[in-house]
């Protein structure tokens, strides 16, 4: 790869001449973003149909771990809740203490329309309609279930939004003023 | 054909009239209320049978040496919006044959006896049942929710339950 083709024109011929040594600049913010979002280890935590195809997409044929992608069975060790399936009312609590458990930063992608918006049963009395009123929700995946292909590209984009916060900052709504769904719309 | 040599559970038209010609021997027209006609379950006679006389029925059919309805397979609950019916199936591991007794409770908060006495298996059942439709089971152990959490408002089974979701 030419040092041209990283966009990198406008440093001086000293620095281009470090780069040719792979010595790199960056800020701190951004190797860290860098770092995390190539090791993201989600937490064991399936729900429903979704979780098959979770499991799926850390078996060998779409092998998640090629994006780092590393289930771990603790929420202390882990980054990114990957809510794969229906959350039950009964079940939200415990997918809220499971959240807290996490160590900061932490990540959470809603798998299916389940996850998103309550899917089929959101005319249900006991599925809670969208992950997002318990935890706040970084990547929304449709589908039902989505595919192992569109859970990586869900991932890929955590990475991409992981990489594009640290920097630009974070643009995001913060756990502090998580609203329902129902308030932004009053 | 060897498949009809096999016992099975399903009962036909001549074991129907002999149990309800048995049945009705043995109890008044008070106790067994009426015995319905099809649909039914398994072919299996069904008693209509008033909350009252419920466990003095089910323990007669239980302990009768050749009926031996040992077993509760299930505890229906319908909702038919002027009362709740229950629907008991029991099952003898002897015979393999199924009865099923029908009894009914008004709405909301009608109360039936409960079988744990004779069916321990009739704890949990009775549970779902009152978590979901809110029939109270006298004298049952722990008749609290089972599948709903504990601070749950209404019984979601029932016809006129009008949900509170916060999303939508």
């Amino acid at each position: 790869m030419e040092i041209n083709d990283l966009g990198l024109e406008a440093i001086g011929s000293e620095e281009q001449e470090l780069l040719k040594r792979n010595v790199l600049f960056s800020t701190f913010d951004q190797i860290k973003a860098w770092a995390r979002s190539n090791s993201m280890w989600p937490l064991t935590f399936g729900l429903a149909c979704c979780a098959i195809e979770m499991m799926a997409t850390s078996g060998a044929h779409y092998d998640a771990d090629r994006f780092g992608v590393f289930f771990r069975s603790s929420p202390r060790q882990s980054d990114v809740m990957i809510v794969s399936g229906t959350v039950t009312k009964k079940m939200a609590p415990l997918l809220r203490r499971l959240y807290d458990q996490m160590a900061e930063p932490r990540w959470v992608i809603a798998m299916g329309s389940c996850a998103t918006a309550g899917g089929p049963y959101i005319r249900a009395y006991s599925v809670v309609k969208g992950v997002d009123q318990i935890v706040p929700v970084d990547v929304y995946i449709p589908g039902c279930p989505p595919s192992p292909v569109a859970l990586i590209y869900g991932i890929n984009k955590l990475q991409a939004k992981i990489r594009y916060e640290a920097k630009l900052g974070k643009k995001v709504r913060g756990d502090d003023d998580l609203k329902r769904a129902v308030d932004l719309f009053r | 054909m060897t498949i009809l040599n096999v016992p099975s559970i399903y009962s036909d038209e001549t074991f129907r009239t002999s149990f309800a010609a048995f049945v009705q021997e043995v109890f008044t027209q008070e106790e067994i209320m009426a015995i319905d006609e099809a649909p039914y379950i398994y072919g299996a006679p069904i008693l209509r049978v008033h909350p009252s006389s419920l466990l003095k029925v089910i323990a007669f059919l239980k302990k009768h040496p050749d009926l031996r309805l040992d077993f509760l397979n299930d505890i229906h609950g319908i909702d038919m919006k002027t009362h709740i019916e229950l629907v008991y199936v029991l099952q003898s591991h002897h015979f393999g044959k199924i009865v099923v007794v029908k009894t009914e409770t008004s709405r909301p908060g009608g109360s039936v006896p409960s079988l744990t006495a004779l069916y321990p298996t009739a704890d949990w059942q009775e549970r779902e049942v009152y978590d979901l439709l809110g029939v109270y089971f006298e004298d049952h152990p722990n008749l609290s929710r089972i599948l709903l959490p504990d601070d749950w408002v209404g019984h979601p089974l029932l016809k006129d339950y009008e949900q509170y979701d916060e999303g939508i």
